[in-house]
């Protein structure tokens, strides 16, 4: 972390993105975050993401339950309104938001304590009403601001710093995202930006519950050996099925791909993913083969990252229960209040 | 044997029924058919937490001067349930009468000798005229409202009127109900002799319509603007949400592209629930959610972080008794406190306490104007009694001139005009800051929201004096609150009197009717129902002009005192708790009984002397 403010001149050939911003205009306060703490990674890649995107950065709400992870939203995006809820309620305070104004993007952040643990139900159920958001876990296995203690995304014989064995088994977010009927299920390192960048762009052009499992090593208490959360032990064990590239409108391929390799997956707005794929076989539609495959290469110690899983026609819960298109906030005493004359009619039936 | 009872439209007649045996619908129609007559009634179900098979009893208090409490005792019992056969034998008054079906002959040790005994073959009847075990068992239910009608001096054809408008267009439904109800009148008027009990015509209902509380408070949100809510399945809130529902369906569909202007989510949980609406209201929609007690409890955290972040919630607290299935389906206000100082950190909230279903109606709707005016959570605090029973109520009034009340929100427009915007700057000395919803400016007005530790620009800081800073300007919102939440009404005794009595909620019906005896007993009380927390100087004033103030509350801590004596710094010696908790509605006889005594204690030597 640092003390010193953010200078606000900008360079004077810093790129713009379509809408006139930089990157600086994404960007938020100091992180207050530890020196090298992945999580500060990811709320970079969230700023690239918006900026490429060139999202109007006033049109996201950013929200978040309790922990290191939670405090980040304070870190990125300073013009949008944010909300840093209760441990572990962020979900439920998310579709809220979203129910009363389904025009803006919003932005869930949360931990794997906030995640897995307290909030393990909330997880569950607004990725199973197909809330319309971006869903980010930091997922790094341990509790860091009560000091390490482990998390229910801690591996079953992982080490703690101080040598203790965790005996639980884990809690896989990923496998519980497919299951519950996520539409968009990703899984990424924030030590691999390349990577992670593009997951967060195409999660948010897309349309229903998009939940990422971003593994974000804890620089001060889960980065030794006998981690499975270290920076080291991710890369060793990085299993990576594609890569992605998000595309607004039909770009032309240009480089040469072996047979088989790319496909090209047009989401509900328009926007092209497009996924360079690592394994052949694998198919980011079949949400069946990626439990098996992500259950399978968990048991031999991979951790499996890429575009997991995607439903380009997917529908979200506004779709689900019918609501109007202006949003809920927008409507008015018209709209809103039957009025005298039906009250009077109500009486009468009452008698 | 004592004289049978004689009244004319002042009596109660109880129905001992099968829980899920279609007795519930027949039972309202009777009790309708009564407001009909234009003779005012008062009903109660008292039911068990059980969807088939267990007892379920309904109450009918008939009150031509208009008693809509619960009063007490039986004069006629209509003993459909013989699993509680001793227990309603036994709870007839002296004097009263047993309806009951003869089919199969009973030996006269199970009857008294003090009352009169009404057989009537219902399952022979049904068993003749149908063949089907299903319309045996609901033809059964309209067979003996025919057959009371006879008894009782009803107007079957308002009955039979009644039947048509619940079937209207569904002929096949109607004829047999109508058919059924015949039977029953025709049998009664052949076989069995008029009773001294009597419904006749009269004038006294008025206006008025007959509502439940939940169906009210749904309407009153409706009214109120709320476009989303969330809740979870509890007795006995659970009917507000699905008639929040039917109401939209039926108000708030839009007429054009048939898409729904509201949002309904059973949550997962209470904490869910709470959090959904808290999500909304920040985001510029009135939210609500209705629960009852434990919900109330799970709700703590998240009421708290409401407080402090300043948003607009809006909760439906239909009271119960404690924990455990069974008791919880009868009626308590037991939730006062944990309500007025809900979660963790220095917090209080506003409450409202409607009366009836009127004000469940009127206070559903004003709260989500205070709620948004003073940007901090609203308990509407009914009970089972209000929410769960129909009541004869004064009829829903709105003005369509009336606009809702959002509270201070920055637009796009005022900040574009320069105005200065702190989330939590107290601009008007109200203690009320501004608000913006997400994504009103480009660049103006974005904010973080937290429980705590901002300035009043929503800046983070750890800072002791912002903290403190920030305690003193809620404290001068509830303040502001004071002025805003509806007032205590008064009823001064008829004449000057030292002895005041304070009651809110739904013992206003029964406390009425207990200042009226009282005044018989020459006992004097000049009365206060109190209408909302924070409570406002004339509840102050009103207990400094008295030298005693009974508060009368159906719970057992005494909570609404206890609110009183904390936040008016009252001498406790000055209120005297009168307290009912058994979890049926207290009753002007309760009230009475309890406040006479009181007061004989109190000043033996000239009551005994008299």
């Amino acid at each position: 972390m640092t003390y010193l403010a953010k200078p606000k001149l900008h360079h004077p050939a810093l790129p713009k993105n379509e809408l006139g911003f930089t990157r600086r205009d994404y960007e938020g306060a100091v992180s207050t975050l530890c020196a090298g703490c992945g999580h500060d990674s990811i709320s970079a890649a969230i700023v690239q993401a918006c900026f490429e995107l060139a999202l109007p950065p006033h049109r996201i709400a950013k929200l978040s339950g309790i922990g290191c992870s939670s405090k980040t939203p304070t870190y990125f995006l300073g013009v949008s309104h944010g909300f840093n809820s209760v441990h572990g309620r962020m979900p439920s305070v998310l579709t809220g938001a979203n129910l009363a104004n389904r025009d803006l993007i919003y932005l869930g952040v949360s931990g794997d304590g906030d995640s897995a643990s307290i909030g393990l139900g909330q997880f569950a159920h607004v990725l199973r009403r197909g809330v319309n958001m971006v869903y980010i876990v930091e997922n790094n296995g341990v509790y860091g601001l009560t000091k390490g203690q482990f998390s229910a995304t801690s591996d079953k014989g992982s080490k703690s710093k101080r040598g203790v064995q965790n005996l639980d088994a884990p809690i896989d977010l990923v496998g519980m995202a497919l299951q519950l009927g996520a539409t968009f299920v990703a899984r990424s390192f924030s030590g691999d930006k390349e990577q992670l960048v593009p997951v967060i762009m195409a999660a948010l052009r897309h349309h229903g519950a998009a939940f990422i499992d971003v593994i974000s090593p804890c620089v001060a208490f889960n980065n030794h050996l006998g981690s499975t959360k270290s920076f080291d032990y991710v890369r060793e064990h990085n299993d990576a099925v594609n890569r992605l590239d998000v595309i607004e409108g039909r770009a032309e391929i240009t480089a040469e791909y072996a047979p088989g390799t790319l496909e090209n997956v047009v989401q509900h707005d328009g926007s092209v993913l497009r996924l360079r794929k690592i394994h052949a076989d694998y198919d980011a539609h079949d949400r069946l083969g990626a439990m098996a495959y992500l259950q399978e290469r968990q048991a031999a110690g991979e951790i499996v990252t890429g575009l997991l899983y995607v439903d380009p026609e997917a529908h979200d819960l506004h779709d689900h229960i019918e609501t109007v298109e202006t949003p809920l906030n927008a409507l008015g005493e018209a709209e809103l209040i039957p009025g005298s004359a039906a009250l009077q009619k109500l009486n009468a039936s009452l008698r | 044997m004592p004289q049978p009872i004689t009244s004319t439209n002042d009596f109660v007649v109880k129905f001992a029924n099968v829980n899920g045996s279609g007795s519930a619908s027949a039972n309202l129609l009777f009790a309708r058919s009564i407001l009909r007559m234009g003779a005012p009634v008062a009903t109660r179900n008292i039911f068990p937490s059980n969807i088939q098979g267990l007892p379920t009893w309904y109450e009918v208090r008939v009150s031509a001067a208009g008693h809509l409490g619960r009063r007490g005792g039986v004069d006629l019992m209509v003993a459909m349930n013989p699993q509680t056969w001793a227990q309603d034998v036994t709870s007839i008054d002296p004097g009263g009468y047993l309806f009951y079906d003869s089919t199969k002959p009973m030996p006269p040790s199970k009857f008294r000798d003090d009352i009169t005994v009404i057989g009537m073959p219902l399952t022979e009847i049904c068993n003749q005229a149908y063949s089907d075990p299903r319309q045996r068992q609901l033809f059964k239910n309209i067979i003996y409202v025919g057959a009371l009608a006879s008894l009782l001096g009803i107007d079957v054809a308002a009955v039979e009127q009644l039947i048509g408008e619940q079937y209207k267009g569904k002929e096949k439904l109607f004829a047999p109900n109508r058919d059924a109800l015949h039977l029953g009148h025709d049998y009664a008027a052949k076989h069995l002799k008029p009773i001294g009990l009597r419904v006749a015509r009269a004038e006294a209902v008025g206006d008025r319509i007959f509502i439940d509380g939940n169906s009210a408070s749904a309407l009153g949100a409706v009214y109120g603007g709320a476009t989303v809510a969330a809740w979870y399945p509890i007795t006995p809130s659970t009917s507000m949400a699905e008639a929040f529902q039917r109401y939209c369906r039926r108000f708030r569909v839009d007429p054009v592209t048939q898409k729904n202007r509201y949002a309904i989510i059973q949550g997962e949980d209470e904490l869910a629930s709470i959090g959904i609406v808290i999500g909304a209201a920040w985001n510029g929609a009135r939210a609500f959610t209705c629960t009852s007690g434990p919900g109330i409890s799970l709700m703590q955290e998240f009421l708290g972080l409401a407080y402090f972040a300043e948003i607009p919630a809006v909760v439906f607290d239909v009271q119960r008794a404690g924990p455990s299935t069974g008791m919880p389906t009868r009626t308590q206000q037991a939730d006062i406190l944990a309500a007025a100082y809900a979660s963790h950190g220095d917090t209080k909230h506003l409450l409202l306490f409607p009366e009836d279903p009127h004000e469940c109606f009127e206070f559903g709707a004003l709260a989500f104007d205070l709620a948004d005016r003073l940007q901090t959570p609203v308990f509407v605090m009914l009970d089972l009694d209000i929410g769960m029973n129909e009541w004869l109520t004064r009829p829903f009034h709105w003005d369509d001139k009336r606009q809702l009340d959002r509270g201070k929100v920055m637009t796009a427009a005022d900040l574009d005009a320069g105005k200065e915007f702190g989330r939590y700057l107290d601009v008007d000395g109200d203690g009320i800051p501004y608000r913006t919803y997400p994504g009103t400016h480009p660049n103006k007005g974005a904010f973080f929201t937290r429980g705590t530790s901002r300035d009043r620009y929503a800046k983070y800081t750890e800072d002791g004096a912002a903290y403190v800073d920030n305690m003193q300007r809620l404290l001068r919102k509830f303040e502001t609150a004071k002025k805003l939440v509806p007032a205590a009404v008064c009823t001064p005794a008829k004449q000057p009197t030292k002895v005041g009595v304070i009651y809110f909620g739904s013992t206003s019906a029964a406390m009425h009717e207990a200042l009226a005896a009282l005044e018989d007993q020459a006992l004097h009380l000049d009365a206060l129902r109190v209408r909302g927390f924070p409570f406002g100087p004339e509840v102050s004033e009103f207990i400094a002009a008295h030298e005693q103030v009974f508060v009368v509350e159906q719970n057992r801590d005494a909570q609404l005192r206890t609110l009183l004596l904390v936040e008016g710094g009252i001498d406790p010696a000055k209120l005297v708790p009168v307290l009912h908790y058994d979890g049926t509605p207290i009753t002007e006889r309760f009230i009475t009984g309890a406040i006479s005594a009181l007061l004989r204690a109190a000043k033996p030597l000239r009551e005994v002397a008299s």
